[in-house]
């Protein structure tokens, strides 16, 4: 169990590495890029001297390094900033004020984040039931009317934008057969039933396309499976195919599975920014758009680095998943 | 096939596999399959249509930018003018609510953009990765480690989180289609470089590779020779995976507003603008989202015509899932 | 081949039928069996019997049918798409008309199998214990814990030492032999009338193969079960078996007890695959003229100092050869003969220099050699992965010409000629694929691009280990002629005792990445010094019925001891 112990500790090493290079690269590309921020935070009809003014504000003028410096300092104490008046202290994981409302990037965040966790979280439950669902269906009906149709469905599935589910979603459930009303945020803690009818339609868009490519993967990892020896053994010695499918079989889906849920994370959460825009969502995706759209960096950077954070985090936990549920991964 | 074959008694060789075992038989493989060939044919009409838009529009006698406000009613908030939203000799497909610009004219413009910011970005992540990948799997263990923790963390990083920051910070001089077109093509080469250095790995260690070594032939000839065609398969297979992809994101982020900007024409910028169209001008919503999804559906029914065909494992695989053991159960 | 077998196999096959239906007592009786796939026939009207109790061998080379037509036996060919005529029946079942339900209480049960990779046979995912509770489940109305005792019961039974404990790992963490001995204990779990073994030892080392043997003969005598044993290795035939049916394309061949079909072969077929198994009792033929007198330092060609050669770095580094000194002089053979892991393919590719020594040094007539070097080639041991699928073989057999700059397009296709020519292909063959060829032609090009380079040695690292035993023979021959035409100096790496002893001068034993012993062939298998060649020795099948009891009764005191 060492052995196991070592590579778990090993991983999350490497998991803080690769953060830490993430925010290197993050930030060198937002600060290093040739757009002005000082014009633009500043407005079109700033005149150079206060243009000048709000750079020096800004600390534009210094070094990167130092910058970033900064920006570390500020992620593990917490900062100050002088906001022309009045100083505002930034506690302690501070990632910089707003260029725009110098609101706390931070508490920003966290007033988005519940929104997407819900929608993310909520469409993953989704996706790998209804995928691993469907996939197992068509690994067991193979060969009959009732798998092409489903290899025909989840093929539309995967070829389909989920902005164009969303809205197609949006158009006939809640515009034209008025079954639901158009979404609106509910908190879970305020009302947890209204919660989950309001964010039904964006789970179902965002879940679907995922479930496309987990259904493929799943039949695809089963029929595998099926092809390999070990299932030959067992249909020699009289097990039934029920088993065969249920038991061999799905476990052999099982790992690959859990490594596409880790690497479809990152695609989940471009289709969350997508989702949240759509139905209007206030997660963080929708607060990035509106963020990248008024060029307001600090607010850029700090959401890149928390998605990333997550989902650097779950590849880390779907590697030690893996390695979990199939014990012959060289542990390294 | 000559007598002496026959004769020498090439024992268990199938005399209808060409004398060429690469190019040929992959064709032969892709036209077996029904749909692969039904997809190739429409994305080829769609190739066709994109280079075309200038001929067609030309062929129609309108253009993707001009304004006909006499054509849209502005009493009734700028809904075109006229039967099934505009559509007419002149117009074939209708005109664009409020502005009344002629919406085949932006649908086979919008053509050009999706396909060809798609493909670019495909080729540039493609040939990105197979470098990354080919470097990591021959350079010296230093090398191999670098490399392979920055796809590390290339992979790791959403690709539209990263494509809609980076696409901020750009200013807005630069030509919109190149600067998406660059943004995917720099950051989505990773799971191409990952498989570009597995498969240059396990071909290292083939014993013709070996031979070649004892041959005296140095890395480069070995690398270009007996490596980079044996690459040619699984990398084709991930490309064309990624075609539908670049399609998707190019088209999410228009929709976003952060892609292609107006006036070019791009699918998913259109739908945006529908959103709030689709009651009064249906075909406005319709169209573009239509020829999203029959553009990436058939480059996703083609990228898995060609997997079958590259990897015939996959496909004998594929043939044996349709027989089920013991028939009467 | 099969022309002057066939009257007779028919009127064999008749009287039997007949004497079928009147003796219920069979255990297995097939009568006129033939399995088509599309076209290609691959069972052609076989007909056979095993009584109760009985132990029958089916032996061919590959592709002659004989896996498939056993696989019949439990049904395993329903839903394949192959097309099965004539009867089967096993145990009392039809096998070709029971319903899925009655084949499902026949497999396990009555007859139980045996497959050839133990590894890949068995379920990565579960515990051996549940793999084989499982199936014990199918066939028997016990609780989960008793049908656990069951599993460690029969574990216990193929001798895994420490059962209980063992019953809990997965089918990784055991061993080769080991992995084979849990499969039999499935086998044996719910006591079969019949257990079908289809190349049961094949993947295994010589030593665990006969053990394995061993240990399917004693469960033979303790439990009475009948054996089919399904082989390409006439030996393993010999050492288990009452009665051998020897097929080829489909058909049987010849049949009869063992002692009379290994001792006196009928048909010629059977002659030919009998004169090109190698013996391991046979004496090295006459060594080449030159080979024993070129024993002067001024003839050494190869010459290895102190290799050594470890595997990962810091604590999981593995040490695959430890120091090794080799010489090879011209003219002279070198066989290195080991198990699995024993170093010797290490060794091999570092002496051709594709690996660089942790430790040691490497002299090519007398000079430090590092690296690559046309005077040192080698033949590969995969005949598919060693030629480039996308070039021709005349562009393979060039390389080394080109390589070493020759521009003149003339010259390289004479000299290509000429090799193709003299490794016995035909010289019109230049511009085909490696697909187009058999794995002996292909190995007979791998060899002529070797000899491109116009070499001083040759490593031939299991040059014949995936070929039928009568390519076998064929390639090793040429690689004799071709020794003794040109002097080359051959290093010959095999895991084969008998194959190595054939070809080589001198032997090298090699055993966790050290050489045990070496000496000229004939006093390392006449008289071995090393405990461990002599249970290598001991372990390899003999064809002689008489000898194989022997020899069994040998190891017994060699493991006892």
């Amino acid at each position: 169990m060492s052995g196991f112990a070592g590579f778990v500790t090993r991983r999350l090493l490497a998991t803080v590495v690769t953060l830490l290079a993430v925010s290197v690269i993050v930030y060198v590309v937002f600060y290093v890029t040739p757009g002005d921020v000082a014009q633009i935070t500043c407005g079109p009809r700033c005149s150079p001297e206060q243009v000048r003014q709000v750079a020096g504000q800004l600390h534009l003028d210094d070094p990167l390094y130092v910058r970033y410096w900064h920006f570390l300092q500020g992620l593990v104490a917490g900062q100050d900033y002088s906001t022309g008046t009045s100083v505002a202290h930034c506690p302690a994981p501070c990632l910089g004020l707003s260029y725009q409302s110098d609101q706390q990037v931070t508490d920003l965040i966290l007033t988005k984040l519940p929104v997407s966790l819900s929608l993310v979280l909520g469409a993953m439950v989704l996706w790998l039931i209804l995928g691993v669902g469907t996939g197992v269906l068509s690994a067991w009906r193979r060969g009959r009317l009732s798998e092409r149709v489903l290899t025909a469905i989840t093929l539309a599935g995967t070829a389909t934008p989920v902005f164009v589910i969303g809205l197609v979603l949006m158009i006939v459930v809640c515009g034209e057969l008025e079954l639901l009303p158009f979404p609106q945020y509910v908190a879970f803690t305020d009302d947890p039933e209204q919660w989950a009818w309001n964010l039904l339609l964006p789970w179902l868009s965002l879940a679907l396309i995922e479930a496309a490519a987990f259904a493929r993967l799943t039949r695809a990892a089963m029929l595998e499976t099926l092809a390999e020896d070990h299932i030959r053994t067992f249909r020699a010695y009289g097990v039934s195919e029920r088993a065969v499918i249920g038991r061999h079989a799905l476990r052999g889906a099982l790992a690959p599975v859990i490594a596409l849920n880790a690497n479809n994370v990152g695609s989940a959460v471009g289709g969350a920014v997508l989702t949240e825009t759509l139905f209007g969502l206030p997660g963080i995706g929708q607060e990035l758009v509106h963020a990248v759209r008024v060029v307001d960096l600090p607010v850029v950077v700090g959401m890149v680095l928390v998605i990333g954070f997550f989902v650097v985090l779950a590849n880390a936990v779907a590697d030690v998943l893996y390695a979990v549920a199939d014990r012959r991964v060289v542990l390294v | 096939m000559s007598e002496t074959l026959t004769a020498s008694g090439t024992a268990g060789t199938d005399p209808t596999v060409p004398a060429v075992p690469g190019a040929r038989r992959f064709w032969r493989r892709l036209r077996e399959q029904r749909a692969a060939l039904v997809a190739a044919v429409v994305v080829a009409l769609l190739v066709l249509v994109a280079l075309a838009a200038p001929l067609l529009t030309a062929l129609e006698g309108q253009d993707p930018t001009t304004y006909h406000p006499t054509l849209v009613d502005s009493a009734r908030g700028g809904v075109p003018v006229g039967p099934l939203g505009g559509i007419s000799g002149d117009h074939w497909l209708g005109l664009e609510p409020q502005t009344g610009r002629d919406l085949f004219a932006r649908l086979v413009y919008g053509a050009r953009v999706s396909l060809g910011v798609a493909l670019t970005a495909t080729l540039l992540q493609t040939s990105l990765g197979v470098l990354m990948g080919v470097a990591a799997a021959l350079g010296n263990r230093w090398v191999d480690q670098v490399l392979s923790r920055l796809t590390d963390i290339i992979v790791a990083l959403p690709l539209m989180i990263m494509a809609l920051a980076l696409l901020a910070v750009v200013p807005s001089g630069f030509p919109r289609p190149l600067l998406v077109t660059l943004v995917l093509g720099l950051i989505g080469w990773g799971n191409i470089a990952k498989i570009s250095r597995a498969q240059t790995l396990a071909l290292k260690n083939l014993d013709h590779v070996s031979a070649a070594r004892l041959s005296g032939w140095n890395t480069w000839h070995i690398a270009r020779r007996e490596l980079l065609p044996g690459l040619a398969a699984p990398v084709l297979t991930y490309a064309a995976l990624l075609v539908p992809m670049n399609i998707s994101a190019e088209a999410a982020l228009s929709f976003l507003g952060v892609g292609v900007k107006p006036p070019t024409p791009s699918w998913g910028q259109m739908l945006t603008a529908a959103n709030v169209w689709y009651q009064a001008a249906p075909q406005y919503l319709l169209l573009p989202a239509g020829a999203l999804f029959v553009t990436v559906l058939a480059m996703t029914v083609l990228g898995d015509g060609v997997r079958t065909a590259l990897d015939p494992r996959a496909a004998s695989r594929l043939r044996v899932g349709t027989t089920r053991e013991g028939g009467s159960a | 081949m099969t022309g002057g077998v066939r009257p007779r196999r028919e009127a064999g096959a008749a009287d039997r039928d007949s004497g079928d239906l009147a003796n219920p007592g069979s255990l297995v009786e097939v009568a006129g069996l033939g399995v088509e796939f599309g076209d290609v026939r691959a069972v052609d009207d076989v007909s056979f019997r095993l009584a109760p109790g009985a132990a029958l061998a089916l032996v061919g080379e590959s592709g002659s049918g004989k896996s498939t037509a056993a696989s019949t036996l439990l049904g395993l060919h329903r839903g394949t798409g192959a097309r099965v005529t004539g009867t089967v029946r096993v145990a009392g079942v039809d096998v070709q008309r029971a319903s899925e339900e009655e084949l499902r209480r026949l497999r396990g049960a009555k007859a139980a199998m045996v497959f050839q990779d133990p590894l890949s046979s068995l379920d990565p995912y579960y515990a051996v214990g549940d793999q084989i509770a499982e199936v014990y489940r199918v066939h028997a109305r016990v609780s989960r814990r008793a049908a656990r005792a069951r599993a460690v019961e029969v574990l216990d039974r193929v001798g895994i030492p420490d059962a209980v404990r063992r019953s809990r790992s997965r089918p990784h963490e055991f061993s080769g032999g080991m992995r084979q001995r849990a499969l039999i204990a499935m086998a044996l779990a719910c006591g079969p009338e019949l257990l079908i073994a289809d190349e049961p030892t094949t993947a295994l080392d010589v030593t665990v193969q006969a053990q394995i043997l061993d240990l399917l003969h004693t469960l033979r005598a303790e439990t009475g079960m009948g054996l089919l044993l399904v082989t390409h290795d006439v030996g393993v035939a010999a050492e288990s078996v009452d009665d051998v049916l020897v097929v080829r394309g489909g058909r049987i061949v010849e049949e009869g007890p063992v002692t009379r079909v290994l001792s006196a072969p009928r048909e010629p077929y059977t002659r030919r695959l009998l004169s090109a198994v190698p013996r391991v009792d046979a004496a090295h033929p006459a060594a080449p003229a030159g080979g024993t007198e070129g024993t002067g330092r001024r003839d050494v060609v190869l010459e290895a100092r102190g290799l050594r050669r470890e595997f990962g770095r810091g604590k999981q580094a593995v040490t695959a050869v430890d120091d090794v000194s080799v010489t090879v002089r011209r003219g002279e053979t070198l066989g290195i003969v080991g198990e699995s892991g024993s170093g010797k393919t290490t060794l091999g590719r570092m002496l051709v220099g594709l690996l660089r020594p942790t430790a040691g040094e490497i002299l090519l007539e007398g000079r430090a050699h590092r690296g690559v070097d046309p005077a040192v080639q080698m033949v590969f041991q995969d005949p598919v992965s060693s030629l480039n699928p996308r070039r021709s073989v005349g562009e393979a057999i060039a390389d080394p010409l080109r390589a070493r700059g020759e521009k003149d397009d003339k010259a390289v296709h004479v000299r290509v000629t000429e090799l193709l020519e003299r490794v016995g292909l035909d010289a019109a063959h230049h511009d085909r694929y490696p697909h187009e060829f058999s794995g002996g032609q292909r190995q007979r090009v791998g060899i002529a691009r070797a000899l491109a380079a116009d070499p001083r040695v040759i490593v031939c690292d299991e040059p014949v280990s995936a070929l039928d035993v009568t390519t076998q023979a064929q390639v090793v021959a040429l690689l004799g002629e071709l020794q003794r035409e040109l002097g080359l100096a051959l290093v010959f790496v095999a895991h084969d005792l008998a194959v190595v002893r054939q070809v080589s001068d001198r032997v090298a034993v090699m055993r966790r990445g050290r050489i045990v012993e070496e000496g000229p062939a004939d006093q390392v298998y006449e008289s071995p010094r090393d405990p461990y060649t002599r249970q290598l020795l001991a372990a390899v099948p003999s064809l002689d019925p008489h000898t194989a009891a022997e020899r069994r009764a040998a190891r017994r005191a060699l493991t006892a001891a």
